[in-house]
Parts: C-alpha cells; structure tokens; sequence
C-alpha cells in the first residue's frame, strides 16, 4: 500500500528484548509477535515485568538489547515523523485509564485531534461524541470530568481516547481490573465489538481468566524473563510448566473454563 | 495533510429517485480527508429532500470511524430521529463501521452552555465560597485548638519523632534562607537610615532604626511570610496527595485521627522553629546594621552601636518581635493542613488549593501582624 507499512508485516515484533535495571534482569532473549487482526492476551505473575514490557512495546523505554518493529520495521530506523505516524497507529488503555483530570471526557478526546489533525473544532467535538457513543457511554458522560466517572466508565472513556485516531494496534493493561463482573463482560464484549468494527489488533495484558477464555485468540505468557509460550489457550494450558499449571490448573481456572463453555 | 502515504481522495456521487438518496462513495474515506469533504457533503444534503438513504461502499479504499461519520451525516435529522438506510453495496466490516456510525448520530450530545448571566452567577459563588472558607477555616482552628488540649494531658499520644522530622525541615533547613534575607534587610534598612539621617546630622540615630525595625517587625514577619511560603505549600501538597491517594480515608478507617497524626505534628513543628528562625532571623539582621554603621561610611564602630543598642531599644522590642512568633506559627500550620485535607479527587484541586493555601496565610500573618500593632501602641508598648 504505501512505502511506511508493510500490511502483511506483524503489527508488532519483539526480538531477542534484553531488559535490566542494573544487575536486575527482568527480560532476557525474549521474543514476542503480535500477528494481525488477534487479540492476543499476555499473562504472568506479579514482577515479571508484563508493565516493563508494555512500556517497551509502547516505546516509552528502550531496551538494553535486541529489536522491536512495528509493521515490519524496525524502530531504530524510523525518522520522528514516521515514528509519529506509527505511533497514531498505536492506542493504549492504561490501568487507570489515565484521563487528564483537568479536562472533560470529551475534551480528553478531543486531544489527539486537536494534535495531529488540523480539522475544524465543531468536526472534532462531533467525533469524539461518536467515540463516546462507541464505547457505549452515555451522551451525558461528555461533559463530566474525569473526577465524576465510576471506575468503569474511566476506563471506557480511556478507551474512547485511545481509539480516538482509529489505530491499528491497541495496547490494554488490564482493561478489566476493578470491574465487577457483569461490567468486565460488557467490557470484553465492547472490545470484541470494536474489533470487528474497526479492523483492530489487540494486545492486552490481564489477569482476568473470564477475559482470556473468551475474547482472546491466543494467551502468551511470561515466564523465566521470556515468553515461554504464545499459543491458543489448549496448547498452553498443555504446557509444561510449574506456573503455567498452577495458573490454569487452578480452582478460579476451572470455573472459568466452565462457565465459559456453558 | 502529510503525503507520504498513498491514499485516494475521497469522493462521492448523489443521486435521487422519488424519496431514495443512493451515496456512490470512491477513494479513502479517512481522518486525513473527512476536513475536506465535510463541508460540501453537509450542504449537498441539506439541498436534498429525502426518506431513504442507501450506500454504495463498493468503490471504498480504506474507511474508518471519522469516514463512517461522514456518511452518517445524510442519516441524521434531529435529536432522536433519523431516516432509514441501507448499505446495498459493501463488506462486513464497512457495514459494522456504519452501523456504529448511525447509531451514534442518534441522539443529541449535551452542550457546554454560556449565559449572559454566567459572570453574575460566579460573583455570587466567590462570595459564598468566601464565606465559607472563613468559616471553615475559624471551625478548623476551633477543632485544632480541642485537640490541642486534649493532647496536653495525653504528652506520650503526640508523635514527637515526625515533630522532631518535621522541625529538621521546616527550622533547620529553613535557617540559612531566613539569615540570608533578614542579612539584606537589614542592610537595607541601615543605609536608608544612614541617607536620610545624615541630612540631619545625626547618623547614629540609624542604630535605633535598625534595632526598633528589625526586632518589632521585620525579622518576625519576613520569617513568618517564607515559611507561610515555604512549608505551607509543602503541608497542603503532602496532605493533598495523601488525599487524593486515599491514604486520609485510609487512616480514618484504621482508627488514626488525621488531627493527631498530620495537623498536631506541623503545628508543634512551626511552633518551635519559628521562634528560634526569627531570633536568627534578628541576630543577621542587627549584625548586618553594625556592619554597614561600622564599614559602611559612617563611622559607628561596633562598641558604640551596640551601647546605643542597649540604652535605646533595650530588650523590650525584642520580646514585642518574639511574642507574635507562636500566633504566626499557628495560622501557618493550620491554614496549610486545612487546605491539604480540602483537596479533592482532582489535579486542578491540589492546585488550586496549594495557591490559596500560601495566599491565605500570607495575607493571615499580615493582618494578625496588624492587629498586634495597634494593640502595642494602644498599650502604650
């Protein structure tokens, strides 16, 4: 299509990521590969740096060794502009949903726009009124400050946020932690609806079992400072590993796998 | 537009049969070109009068939710209504896309309104968040003060090591700024006196002026104003973060008085270092005067400056300086902690609450500084 992106190419490709904090290794030799149009989940246990390696990911920490690309190229060889355009093709969710507590839900929206687009501020508002309807807020919600929204609904506003410049690849950090069960469905549920709309690639780390048996085309897992396995969810629930067993094996792993299948 | 991706124009075609608008749309419908095509794709329908709308989506490129929105534009009427469509030619995922796109035109987002009366109505909620503060601020001290004295006689329930902290940053570390001032004040103050007594021929009398001026007023106050400047901000920022974190409902629910454990300490804090900075505070100042008498051109050695200290300033105006030093204090703690545990859940608050934190106590100190001169001179001090 264009000399940028190579449609063909992964979204994302991490090879041989060597991640330290002074002696401290966190990831070693750890390769990852986000293929497009999934919705890939990113498991692992509390400090094994699934953070750190979103942050990488996002390019908002380099790493000690190895290469990351987005669409097949390689980061260090962008040039600013084109890693600007590249990252208007990356949206994230951030665990709190990191709405800027100054402005309203629809100025928070309106703030990508307002950057990168030289469009007419009426256009703009009118769009982020659609984002918000999207994401399945109510109309109302767009003149509320962040301080006035439940958990929930910072986290769909986050949402509307980062898919304000309708990106290709959307990173979520846990996008259902804090929520109750029946907004952690209605949650999956949006995710997969916009998906299919909007032609996404996602990738988001959680801890929710719900979420990994239903919405996820394949679980990676991060292990022993690498990914150990990135597979659909039969394949690594066969795989051979303490944690990996623990954690699927476990009793909420089973009642999810039920429920899921019921 | 950046030009460095391949895209095509996007375009349309409308054509009308009896109720039905047919849209034939070409080209990428994107972000990068809805700009363009907004305007002359408004007005072409509002030229229109039609029931049906139906979509040609078979010459699209690419299209996304901006591009979907565009399209939606010809389904809209008004709040809560719209005509019915139908996408005749199209894929999955440009039919989900529209989809989205007519449901969001549905309804009416709200508007951020402006009135004329808009300005009256803010005059009015200043003045009642005035009120307010001034009264919240007196019940504050009320409530301090009650604990104060309940405390008195429970001396082992005070948290004496972050007092101890606490003085460490607001004395210690304050002191070489408050010398460092009250040395240039004091200079100031002696060579102003210098120029304008020796028309009279009386240089000497500057030694009053300096004494009488740094002791009474200027160490105590400038003291008082950049620790108001100094720590208050640090009170209210620290208890407003803590705030904002939960970690004040924390403590509520574990059983700790946030009087006992946040207010209390600053309080006892300010109340040992600012007497002790403000001594410092007149010492610079004083020592400035005598060098600058000394050194300064006018011959007044240092035996002499400070004989004449002796014999006509005297040790009153000292203690008239040091007793305002534990009311500065006070209002200082206070007006920063109260402003710290009014912060909010937002930014904007800790803000907006640090600046007026540092302004009202400022302007507290200045005022208390007032009253206490009128009530010397009435008493003849």
């Amino acid at each position: 299509m264009s000399g940028l992106y190579n449609d063909t190419a992964p979204p994302m490709e991490a090879r041989g990521i060597l991640t330290q904090f002074g002696e401290n290794v966190i990831h070693e030799n750890l390769d990852f590969r986000v293929e497009k149009g999934e919705i890939i989940g990113l498991v692992g246990g509390s400090g094994t740096g699934k953070s750190v390696l979103l942050n990488t990911m996002l390019g908002l920490k380099d790493p000690e060794g190895g290469t990351i690309r987005y669409f097949g190229r390689d980061r260090k060889d962008l040039n600013p502009e084109e890693r600007a355009e590249i990252n208007n093709d990356m949206g994230v969710l951030f665990q709190g949903g990191a709405l800027f507590s100054s402005l309203t839900v629809r100025e928070n929206i309106m703030v990508p726009f307002r950057e990168h687009t030289d469009l007419p501020v009426p256009l703009i508002r009118e769009l982020a009124d659609m984002k918000i309807h999207m994401v399945g807020l109510p109309a109302q919600a767009a003149t509320l400050y962040p301080s006035d929204l439940s958990g929930g609904m910072k986290k769909r506003a986050g949402l509307a946020r980062s898919l304000a410049l309708d990106p290709k690849l959307l990173f979520l950090d846990e996008p259902t932690a804090g929520l109750d069960p029946v907004g952690a469905n209605a949650f999956d549920e949006l995710i997969l609806g916009l998906r299919e709309a909007m032609d996404l690639t996602i990738l988001m780390i959680t801890h929710d079992l719900d979420s990994l048996y239903t919405i996820c085309d394949r679980v990676a897992v991060l292990v022993d400072k690498r990914i150990a396995i990135a597979d659909s969810l039969p394949k690594v629930q066969a795989y051979q590993h303490p944690w990996v067993q623990e954690y699927f094996g476990g009793p909420r792993s089973r009642a999810a796998l039920t429920s899921g299948k019921t | 537009m950046s030009s460095n991706r391949n895209t095509v124009p996007a375009q349309y075609h409308l054509t009308q049969s009896g109720q039905t608008v047919t849209l034939r749309a070409t080209g990428d419908w994107t972000l990068k070109h809805v700009g363009d095509i907004d305007p002359v794709l408004t007005r072409d329908l509002e030229g229109l009068d039609y029931d049906n709308v139906q979509y040609d989506f078979s010459g699209v490129g690419k299209l996304d939710t901006a591009g979907a929105f565009m399209f939606a534009r010809a389904v809209r009427i008004g709040p809560g209504e719209r005509h019915k469509w139908e996408v005749i030619e199209g894929n999955q995922g440009q039919r989900t896309l529209m989809q989205a796109a007519a449901d969001s035109v549905w309804g009416t987002p709200p508007k951020e309104t402006r009135q004329w009366y808009d300005s009256l109505a803010r005059i009015g909620i200043a003045t009642e968040r005035f009120c307010s503060e001034v009264i919240e601020t007196l019940a504050f001290v009320g409530k301090f003060f009650a604990v104060i004295f309940k405390l008195i006689f429970k001396p082992t329930q005070i948290r004496w090591k972050s007092v101890i902290a606490l003085i460490e940053e607001i004395g210690l570390n304050a002191a070489p700024i408050v010398m460092t001032l009250c040395f240039f004040i004091g200079a100031v103050i002696a060579y102003m006196g210098a120029n304008l007594l020796a028309s009279f021929g009386a240089s000497v009398f500057m030694v009053d002026l300096v004494g009488v001026s740094v002791l009474r007023e200027l160490a105590p106050i400038i003291t008082a104003i950049l620790i108001a400047g100094r720590s208050d901000s640090a009170f209210t920022a620290q208890i407003g973060a803590m705030k904002m974190r939960q970690e004040i409902d924390a403590m509520t629910v574990i059983g700790l008085d946030t009087f006992e454990t946040l207010v209390v300490p600053r309080a006892l804090a300010c109340l040992v270092s600012l007497p002790i900075l403000t001594f410092l505070g007149m010492m610079s100042g004083i020592f400035a005067g005598m060098l600058i008498a000394w050194l300064g051109g006018m011959d007044v050695s240092p035996i002499l400056f400070f004989n004449r200290l002796n014999e006509v300033v005297g040790v009153k105006s000292f203690w008239v300086g040091m007793v305002k030093t534990p009311f500065f204090a006070v209002i200082i703690a206070v007006i920063g902690c109260r402003q710290g545990l009014a912060v909010t859940g937002s930014v904007e608050s800790l803000g907006s609450r640090t600046t007026q934190s540092v302004v009202q106590s400022i302007f507290a100190v200045i005022a208390v500084n007032a009253i206490f001169a009128i009530l010397f001179f009435q008493m003849g001090i």
